[in-house]
């Protein structure tokens, strides 16, 4: 992607027409508005490092004792009270989603891309054809066939694995296809003619050079995972309640919460925000579904 | 990157396999090309489309997940005839637009132009980029939590003590104004996204044509107006189609700052199903009922949707336009 690297430091012409001062003030316009919009973050983050004392103030304490006491009470406490036990839910649920998202959605882009099957483009609509249904749609049904009267895997690890990866595979087979375009035919030519089987050609030709793509992939599935709250509040209770639903938990009618709710928050966006920072000039490719490279 | 691949050629009296040629030598050929179709296929077809089919199902029968043991009266039209004459259905449809359509566009316009502003020269504008698009990465019921607890609130909100700083009188935003609340998450939540596409758009846009304009002497705004605007319009479609898409289904935020209220207030569709279905009465059979209708709305919106995007959604891209 091009806007990753900053074009060389030299004005453009139409820059170096604008004035000193305005080119000063739009600058400084720039960063107000960027801060404004991550301040929420920011807020979150500094919050968890504050006392109960000192985050729960109608005026905000600017000056404060940071403290890691939030953070260590949210990873100490025992089973269902500690948001360790949700991490590792969610942790779970997430990559091992993540990981059949790949197994599945490689060899179909790889179908659709580079050897495509006839009416390769009726198939890749029909994909993104069902993320534009509501997901509520589908939710009540979910919830009889899971419950014990069927499948009887209603809170289970399972259930929102099974949904996660159809929840991502469509994104996944658009995004991936996208990056396979993108390999040379004739590599995969060359080594087709000289009898690799499609597992041998992905293995050793493919993925070698999709990989920044693959890994992008699987960030973006990750991130959807990982943030994911319809399907987990409705069809989860303890057994398998991933941190969304932790975070759910930690608000309390009476007492204060603020400093807690703000550890609790960080530590769940954390993960997230650090995927979604490595993988930023990816970001907009998976987003659109390979439609902006 | 650079991969070398080398052909071994045959050994010496092998010979190449011959080309299969028979009629079933070319179905098998042509199974094997579909074969690495087939599982994704498969499995998008039974976790998606069997609950749809389900639903429907379930809509024309009279269940409730508190009363199993009812006579299920299958097949019956009653859900459907008690939600068209459903007021609140009314009501969570035109708050499903409007949640809809004012963040969607507030958030293109935003993004467009922060994206003009972060696409000059500006000071540490890596930087900048990816403190932007991090409303768009957390965890939105995170996100909802920190809205609703620390910025909204009427005691302890930070939004509150900057407003005080100018004179204006502590609120309880959240339940004061909701729609404007949720409007302005969900715009937050949104535009970072936009930024993305529109920052996409404007680095592929010639810089060589836009010089040779100024250099003729067009203006920035005729500039903006007649070359750059027109070459992102196909960015804005996408988001807007994108954007659109995510956004109807809102649940977190509203599930979390105001729970559908004050009264029906903030109920859009996905969360009036949610009620309907899991709190209070567990009626399975209208809840179905109005997802039916949602999900019939919401193919007929996507297949003109499909229209415009499988214009964008051409064998290249939009890369290089």
């Amino acid at each position: 992607m091009t806007f990753m690297t900053m074009r060389s430091a030299r004005l453009t012409v139409a820059e170096r027409q604008v004035k000193p001062t305005v080119r000063l003030f739009l600058g400084l316009l720039t960063w107000l508005i960027v801060l404004v919009f991550f301040f929420p973050v920011l807020w979150m983050v500094i919050t968890g490092f504050k006392s109960e004392t000192d985050a729960s103030t109608s005026t905000p304490h600017a000056i404060f004792t940071p403290t890691f006491s939030q953070f260590s009470a949210e990873w100490n406490g025992s089973g269902n009270t500690s948001m360790r036990t949700y991490v590792e839910h969610s942790l779970l649920v997430s990559l091992v989603s993540t990981v059949i998202v790949l197994v599945l959605a490689l060899p179909a882009a790889y179908a659709l891309s580079i050897r495509p099957v006839p009416k390769w483009r009726d198939v890749l609509f029909f994909f993104i054809s069902t993320k534009m249904l509501p997901i509520v749609g589908a939710i009540i049904p979910l919830y009889v066939i899971a419950s014990p009267a069927h499948l009887d895997i209603l809170d289970t690890q399972r259930l929102l694995v099974i949904l996660y990866t159809a929840m991502n595979l469509p994104l996944a087979v658009w995004m991936l296809r996208s990056f396979l375009l993108e390999v040379p035919p004739e590599v995969v030519e060359a080594s087709r003619a000289d009898g690799a089987g499609v597992l041998r050609q992905m293995w050793s030709i493919i993925l070698p050079i999709a990989r920044p793509g693959v890994a992008a992939t699987m960030l973006i599935c990750f991130i959807f995972a990982w943030n994911e709250f319809f399907l987990a509040v409705n069809l989860t209770t303890t057994r398998a309640a991933t941190v969304p639903i932790y975070l759910g938990s930690v608000i309390q009618p009476e007492g204060t919460f603020i400093a807690h709710l703000s550890a609790a928050a960080t530590i769940a966006c954390f993960p997230v925000l650090l995927a979604g920072w490595t993988a930023q000039d990816k970001l907009v490719r998976g987003l659109s579904m390979g439609a902006v490279k | 990157m650079s991969v070398t691949v080398t052909i071994d050629p045959l050994p010496a009296g092998v010979k190449r396999p011959e080309p299969i040629t028979t009629n079933r030598g070319r179905a098998i050929k042509s199974w094997a090309r579909r074969a690495p179709l087939g599982p994704a296929l498969v499995f998008t077809i039974v976790a998606t489309q069997i609950p749809f089919l389900l639903t429907l199902w379930y809509s024309l029968q009279n269940y409730q997940l508190n009363y199993p043991l009812r006579p299920r009266n299958f097949p019956t039209l009653a859900n459907y005839r008690t939600v068209f004459k459903d007021h609140v259905f009314r009501v969570a449809v035109v708050n499903t637009i409007q949640l809809t359509a004012i963040p969607v566009i507030l958030s293109v316009v935003f993004g467009v132009g922060i994206a003009i502003l972060l696409n000059r020269h500006v000071f540490g504008r890596g930087f900048l980029r990816t403190l932007i698009i991090s409303p768009f990465l957390v965890m939105s019921t995170a996100a909802a939590l920190v809205w609703k607890y620390e910025i909204l609130d009427t005691t302890f909100g930070v939004l509150n003590y900057a407003l005080k700083q100018v004179g204006i009188k502590p609120e309880n935003w959240a339940g004061v104004h909701p729609q404007i609340t949720i409007i302005s998450f969900l715009t937050w939540q949104w535009t970072p996204f936009m930024v993305l596409l529109a920052l996409a758009g404007l680095q592929s846009q010639g810089d060589d044509l836009l010089e040779a304009a100024r250099v003729d002497g067009a203006n920035a705004w005729r500039i903006f107006r007649s070359m750059t605007l027109p070459h992102l319009r196909q960015y804005i479609e996408l988001g807007v189609l994108l954007g659109s898409i995510y956004v109807v289904q809102a649940f977190d935020s509203i599930y979390i700052i105001t729970k559908g209220g004050p009264s029906t207030d903030t109920t859009n569709l996905p969360y009036y199903i949610y009620e309907m279905a899991f709190t209070g009465s567990f009626d399975v059979g209208r809840a179905s009922a109005m997802s039916v209708v949602v999900v019939v709305a919401t193919i007929i919106i996507a297949t003109l949707a499909l229209r415009v995007v499988s214009s964008l959604f051409s064998d290249e891209g939009m890369a290089g336009r």
